[in-house]
């Protein structure tokens, strides 16, 4: 290589780290950095009024799944923390399986629509994911509590004669998620039926398939990629959630979201918050590779 | 006479989608419509009104609150929005250098991590810098802000700059621009409409924001989000229906100006 | 004027990528264009033309070698300090200024006066013939009027050299033909050097001074139309121009004997060797099957309008194509299958290198 080409590649090179180092920093201070001291103080013990004392502990890592007996000291499983880790993991699977029952025929229909009318559609899915999420969640509550529009309907159509008790159970936080983050399945779910080829359908067909059997031997396997994604995309803020549950579950139906913020709050156990905090992040890191992974296989591709 | 055989319709999905854009919208549009409502409850229809804007306008807290917001909104998508232009100027169409890879990873980290995580995280640095600096103004507020931004500016203006013809700065240089000349004169204007686009998502990102902000805001800095969520104490109430209708107005132009804005280019 | 050396290129090297992957785009190319002349740099796709004119331009620079402008070494010189412009085969027309911004912004970027910028923006207007469109977007602009604002824009800074990538490309084929004739005239008007880059040899062939050949990196032949035509060096340059039919066979002292024992006679050959002739197929003549003429049989005949191409087989199997100019009546006045005898027009073989 010429001393002149090597100058202009390495020219290139330093702008390039050039122009990304402001934002950088702004990352490194206000993202990255600050996830580096969470993990010094998820080994650190706790203060007696929050924060934390300087001293070296694993005490915040084991109080995830176990509990000291106060008097012999004898470690057991923590029940009322696997609870809430239970709930977690169950919540964000089925809010995750619900939305996809519901996200994959709506972005079918979207993907089917004439192609001036699909951008409409579009619209439609993401203006609710661009609106605020505590302005979403207040509108599933203003459905769903005891004088809520489903009550006050039921009600003064004579069904029932008290209102049902919906907000503050289980149910009402997966009903929330799900609503939530619907878009977030939907569209990468629409991106994958959008490249999907039509006429496999017309062949699938014409070999005698059912529409269940063209759907389930042809189509769910060439759209897997989306349902990856979008699985993905609901069920990583889904198992993160914070607001949703706190609003539509009340104090009682915690998720780890939650928890974790209980250990900065009246629990006084930052150590213990900050080992939840990264455990959180690392089950969502396997998740994201677990993606990653999915999306960059090699797939016979088809077009 | 027979129905035509349609090739891509599945049973039951037509109803399916119409059913989930129904419950996309029905619990926004009773919140919306409930904001007008004379009485105090969702119960029944009092007659139309506007006096609970009337009282969270007259709301001094609210007043402070939108104003935060804002003010908080527009330093975060300034800054947000000029180191992502520049991130993405120095990302795209030239040879990858070493670390770029890493570099992708550090920008799109605020999409991957909970929300949640970065607020505690966030919530124990600045707690201690707070005590040895002695700062609590909305700095610290401005700068988390800033970076969970920088994902969303950094995508559209990315997306831009890729859809750029390579050809057109070539061009610029072989008619005499130097790269300084080339860069204002024919890529600044070019990336305009992406930049602009990054800013809004940017701008709506940091208005939405409740969790992060709930962590790291001092006492009394409190932005609409974290108000409303204060004020649930007390249920919603018909004033948080009126606040939630505004900020709901102000996202539906705000994107529907960004639509219209990355359609044009087709 | 006209002789003497604009562009010199000397011993230029342009490697893409490093170490074993590394490609040679060009390869030990050296090559001098004359001041105001029409130059072609033709080639197949990949043969390194396009790398060579972006050289000349500064998009790239040279692995090794010299690029020299007027005698001055301008290898390492940015393209916004060379007085070389481009017209690109994309147009590359800004999109966000009007055909008058686009065509005055080189003149904007080299200072010029206003007043300067505008007399000169007009008579590039009245040079490509746009004057009514000078106010439009140039995305209201058809191909062919594209085309015209990118060569305005290219030669309103008056370089001294004027690039041309394949500017035809995209256009239909009689847009394609009047272009043609088009940038002639600019190019006669505006007495710069044209250097142009195409795949296509009949553009190359109607519009250039002087065509360069180019192929895996290397320049096989320089020469005027009619030299690269009539006395092709090599066997890729007597393919690419033109079809033509090779012969083999060992050189005698002025002829070539062939496998089937035929002689042909070639002017100045030296005993020795295997050697390679070719012979275009409108030089070949069809008589009867007589002595001094190469039997052959002939196996296909096309009709193609003006001409009709007649395959014919050697006895050794050897297929040549004669291209006949077609009688009034159509009919050749040959049937397939039929044995004629072929002869050469003189000074119609010509050896050339493999």
């Amino acid at each position: 290589m010429s001393p002149a080409e090597d100058a202009v590649r390495q020219r290139s090179d330093r702008n390039g780290w050039l122009l990304v180092t402001p934002a950088l920093v702004v990352l490194a201070l206000a993202a990255i950095l600050p996830l580096l001291v969470m993990l010094v103080y998820s080994f650190l013990a706790p203060g007696d009024f929050g924060n934390v004392e300087w001293e070296f502990s694993t005490d915040g890592w084991t109080s995830i799944l176990f509990q000291r007996d106060i008097f012999d000291g004898t470690l057991s499983l923590a029940d009322a923390h696997l609870t809430i880790f239970w709930r977690s993991l169950w919540l964000s699977t089925v809010t995750t399986l619900l939305a996809f029952v519901i996200g994959f025929p709506t972005a079918w229909f979207i993907a089917t629509r004439p192609v001036q009318q699909r951008p409409i559609w579009l619209f439609l899915v993401t203006l609710p994911f661009w609106t605020n999420l505590l302005i979403r969640t207040f509108a599933i509550l203003e459905v769903i509590r005891s004088e809520g529009l489903i009550n006050s309907a039921l009600m003064g159509l004579g069904v029932i004669e008290e209102p049902i008790q919906m907000l503050y159970t289980d149910g009402a936080v997966l009903v929330g998620m799900a609503y939530v983050y619907l878009p977030l399945m939907v569209l990468p779910l629409y991106a994958a039926i959008d490249r999907f080829d039509m006429r496999m359908l017309e062949a699938a067909y014409d070999l005698y398939a059912s529409r269940w059997q063209a759907l389930r031997r042809i189509v769910l396997p060439i759209v897997k990629p989306g349902i990856v994604a979008g699985s993905i995309l609901v069920f990583v803020p889904s198992l993160g959630a914070y607001v949703t549950p706190r609003v539509l579950g009340g104090g009682k139906n915690m998720m780890i979201g939650n928890f974790i913020e209980l250990q900065f709050g009246q629990g006084r156990n930052w150590p213990l918050g900050a080992a939840l905090s990264m455990t959180l992040l690392i089950i969502v890191t396997i998740a994201l590779l677990f993606y990653v992974r999915a999306a960059n296989r090699p797939r016979a591709d088809h077009g | 006479m027979a129905e035509r055989f349609a090739i891509n319709r599945l049973p039951g999905f037509t109803t399916i989608a119409v059913l989930a854009f129904l419950a996309l919208y029905i619990p926004i549009i009773t919140l919306v419509f409930f904001s007008f409502n004379a009485g105090k409850t969702v119960m029944g229809w009092d007659g139309f009104s506007l006096q609970w804007y009337a009282v969270a306008w007259g709301n001094v807290a609210v007043q402070e609150a939108a104003w935060r917001s804002v003010v908080i909104a527009f330093w975060a998508t300034l800054i947000a929005t000029t180191v992502a232009t520049m991130a993405a100027l120095g990302t795209t169409r030239r040879r990858p250098f070493r670390g770029q890879t890493a570099v992708y990873v550090a920008i799109n980290q605020p999409l991957m991590v909970p929300e949640i995580v970065t607020a505690v995280a966030l919530l124990i640095v600045f707690a201690w810098v707070k005590v040895q600096s002695g700062y609590q103004g909305l700095g610290y507020l401005i700068l988390a802000h800033a970076a969970f931004c920088i994902p969303f500016a950094y995508l559209p203006i990315r997306a831009r700059l890729e859809g750029m013809d390579l050809s057109l700065e070539t061009a610029a240089a072989d008619l005499y621009a130097t790269p300084w000349q080339t860069f204002r004169r024919v890529t600044l204007p070019l990336l305009a409409p992406g930049i602009v686009a990054g800013a809004m998502l940017a701008f709506i990102t940091s208005l939405d924001d409740v969790v992060i902000t709930e962590f790291v805001k001092s006492a009394g800095q409190d932005t609409l989000p974290t108000y409303m969520l204060g004020q649930l104490r007390r249920g919603v109430t018909p004033e948080v229906n009126a606040i939630s209708t505004a900020l709901l107005g102000l996202t539906v132009v705000i994107l529907t100006a960004f639509f219209l804005l990355t359609r044009e280019r087709r | 004027m006209a002789g003497e050396v604009t562009i010199s290129a000397r011993n230029v090297v342009k490697a893409f990528g490093q170490g074993a992957g590394a490609v040679r785009a060009l390869d030990d190319v050296s090559v001098d264009i004359r001041q105001g002349e029409f130059f072609t740099l033709l080639g197949p796709s990949g043969c390194g033309k396009t790398t060579l004119l972006r050289l000349i331009a500064g998009f790239e620079m040279p692995t090794e070698g010299t690029i020299l402008l007027d005698g001055t070494d301008i290898s390492t010189l940015p393209p916004n300090r060379r007085p070389v412009n481009t017209v690109f085969q994309s147009y590359a027309l800004f999109p966000h200024l009007t055909v008058a911004q686009n065509i005055a912004f080189g003149l904007e970027m080299l200072g010029k006066p206003g007043a300067e910028v505008k007399a000169r923006t007009a008579a590039m207007l009245a040079l490509v013939k746009l004057e009514a469109m000078a106010t439009r977007k140039t995305s209201q602009l058809s191909g062919g009027q594209q085309q015209r604002v990118a060569l305005a824009r290219a030669l309103a800074p008056q370089p001294k050299v004027l690039l041309l990538d394949e500017p035809l490309s995209a256009l239909d084929l009689k847009l394609r033909k009047e272009m043609q004739i088009e940038l002639k005239r600019l190019q006669l008007e505006t007495g710069i050097t044209f250097i142009f880059v195409t795949h296509d040899q009949e553009e190359a062939l109607t519009m250039s001074d002087r065509i360069a050949v180019m192929s895996a990196g290397k320049i096989q032949q320089v020469g005027t139309a009619k030299e690269i035509y009539i006395h092709p060096k090599n066997r890729f340059v007597a393919s690419f121009i033109g079809e033509t039919n090779f012969l083999t066979g060992t050189a005698e002292a002025g002829a070539l004997r062939l496998a089937t024992g035929d002689r042909i006679d070639v002017p100045g050959m030296t005993p020795g060797g295997t050697v390679t002739v070719c012979v275009r197929p409108e030089q070949l003549r069809l008589g009867p099957a007589e002595d001094g003429a190469i039997k052959a049989r002939v196996r296909t005949l096309v009709y193609f309008g003006t001409d009709t191409h007649c395959h014919l087989a050697l006895s050794d199997g050897t297929e040549i194509v004669a291209r006949l100019q077609s009688p009034a009546s159509g009919d050749a006045g040959l049937a397939e299958g039929q044995e004629v005898g072929v002869t050469f027009a003189p000074g119609a073989v010509q050896r050339v290198e493999d």
